[in-house]
């Protein structure tokens, strides 16, 4: 069954009694190796949630397992109340959990237009892909001006936005997103941010894994920590900013 | 040579050139689609033949009129071919790409030997066709009508295939689960699915070919081998996944061998449709329309 997506009508801020996604004692091995071990987070209705650690903490893992990309090997995520963690990852974005990996994973000889389009590949309703697209365009409007372009001759920045583009236009209830501001320069990684957070605004609950602490933790309203595959810290976005162990390891303050 | 006959013997080339791009272009859409080559493919056009045959043999309709039930049959069997074998084939832990050849070259002895038992190893053929043994003429030329009903059955169908890869969703998606498999279910798309259903695509296409092959051409168990030989060529001279490029190089074996059927004794027809292909491999590895 296909969920209603973000014009349901549900305000960003409505307190459930349930998280919008629950991740529980999750162990993810990733070739072979132990990535993620017995780690647990909350994810409510019309937050920002932002997973830090190093390089290696697991981040990325925790991210595709929750995407079902990566398969669990103990522990319970449930979405929306219903258990995904066995559920094959084209059902899991049906379900409403849409993800922006690392490496952006776009179609890359596809237009842009083709690429939004597939995003939508789950509507048939004209209005179900008109709406979203018109959202796309609003947030980026460059992409806009590159439909018949290819993907892959778009820059690092214009790529990252057609790849939250596309998953935006599926609809999600909650977006996963793994490191967007890599790899693009300065002055779009603002622009990144912000888009993250008007989407926030439409109703869309972000999952953020960043290495750009600061500036996430500024748009953020909770945060998980982790290091060599364990959750070490979790709390506010302003306990994490203040701990001082985050303040040495991660903000250089 | 006259210029007549010079004509005469481009526009037979250039039907049977129509007809072996329409057999060859499932298999580029399948290998593009998924890396895999389809050894199978031959046995697919003789079970549409042997299809149309039996077919024939308890309605006595016409193989033009069977010809859309072989292609809905073919897509199933092509379908069921992936889901019950290839898709376990690509979960080999090592050596896929071996195991997916022996998967689909077992599949192909094991359909010749359920066609051998069924039908035995007689030369089957139809008779009293509408167009059977029938020439039209066009200009001055004498074309045997069911190569000219075969070529222009080719031509409908790869128009509709390329507004299918153009401008459907399922097109989109075919294209997006050639490029990136593992991504699609990002957008939520099946990629089993659309594994299933361009196999079926696949198969049904070389299904329409084999229902006309089937009026003018002897039926027995092995008799997918030769075609599914040039298919192979053509595909290769194509470039494996393109499907322009399997129309091109499809008229482009036709021709050759056509031409070459004049020159040299038609036995040896078939060294210039090899040495054509061999030349192309040295100078373009990746076909005449390949992407590189």
């Amino acid at each position: 069954m296909r969920h209603e997506g973000i014009n349901s009508g549900m305000s960003p801020n409505a307190s459930t009694a349930t998280p919008l996604l629950a991740v529980r004692g999750l162990t993810t091995a990733y070739r072979g190796l132990i990535a993620v071990s017995d780690v647990s987070i909350d994810v409510d209705q019309g937050e920002i949630v932002v997973v830090a650690g190093a390089n290696g903490a697991g981040k990325s893992t925790l991210l595709k397992s929750v995407a079902g990309l990566e398969r669990a090997r103990s522990g319970a995520i449930t979405f929306f109340g219903e258990r995904i963690e066995a559920m094959p990852g084209h059902v899991i974005t049906e379900r409403g959990l849409a993800y922006v990996p690392e490496n952006r994973r776009l179609f890359p000889g596809l237009s842009v237009s083709d690429n939004l389009r597939l995003g939508s590949y789950l509507y048939r309703k004209r209005a179900d892909r008109e709406a979203p697209l018109e959202r796309v365009f609003s947030l980026f409007p460059r992409l806009k001006e590159r439909l018949q372009q290819r993907a892959g001759t778009l820059s690092g920045g214009e790529q990252q936005m057609l790849a939250i583009g596309r998953a935006l236009m599926t609809r999600p209830r909650l977006l996963m997103l793994d490191e967007p501001s890599q790899g693009i320069m300065p002055k779009l990684v603002d622009e990144i941010f912000a888009a993250v957070q008007s989407i926030r605004d439409t109703g869309v609950t972000i999952l953020l894994v960043e290495q750009r602490l600061a500036e996430s933790l500024e748009i953020a309203n909770r945060a998980y920590v982790l290091q060599t595959g364990r959750l070490i810290l979790s709390g506010t976005a302003a306990e994490v900013r203040d701990n001082p162990d985050v303040r040495k390891a991660y903000l250089g303050i | 040579m006259q210029i007549e006959s010079l004509l005469q013997v481009f526009a037979s080339g250039l039907l049977m050139g129509l007809l072996y791009a329409l057999i060859a272009v499932g298999l580029s859409l399948i290998f593009g689609l998924m890396n895999v080559v389809n050894f199978a493919h031959g046995e697919f056009l003789m079970v549409a033949m042997y299809a149309v045959y039996s077919l024939w043999v308890v309605t006595l309709l016409d193989p033009v009129l069977l010809a859309p039930v072989a292609t809905a049959f073919l897509f199933g069997v092509g379908a069921f071919a992936y889901m019950g074998v290839v898709r376990f084939a690509m979960r080999a832990k090592s050596n896929v790409s071996m195991v997916q050849i022996f998967a689909t070259f077992g599949l192909a002895i094991f359909i010749q030997g359920v066609a051998q038992y069924f039908f035995t190893p007689d030369y089957r053929s139809i008779t009293d066709t509408w167009l059977g043994g029938k020439t039209i003429s066009i200009g001055g030329l004498f074309l045997p009508a069911p190569q000219l009903i075969g070529g222009l059955i080719s031509i409908v169908l790869f128009i509709g295939l390329y507004l299918l890869m153009s401008r459907t969703d399922f097109g989109k998606a075919l294209e997006a689960t050639r490029e990136d498999q593992g991504a699609v279910a990002l957008v939520g798309i099946n990629r089993n699915k659309v594994f299933a259903l361009g196999w079926g695509l696949g198969a049904a296409l070389v299904g329409a070919a084999g229902a006309v092959l089937a009026i003018f051409y002897y039926i027995y168990p092995q008799v997918g081998g030769p075609f599914a030989l040039i298919a192979y060529v053509v595909v290769a001279l194509g470039g494996f996944g393109s499907i322009f490029g399997a129309l091109a190089a499809g008229i482009i074996v036709g021709l050759v061998e056509a031409f070459t059927a004049v020159l040299i004794p038609p036995s040896m027809k078939t060294i210039a449709v090899y040495s054509l292909y061999l030349a192309v491999v040295f100078i373009r590895p990746n076909g005449l329309f390949g992407r590189l």
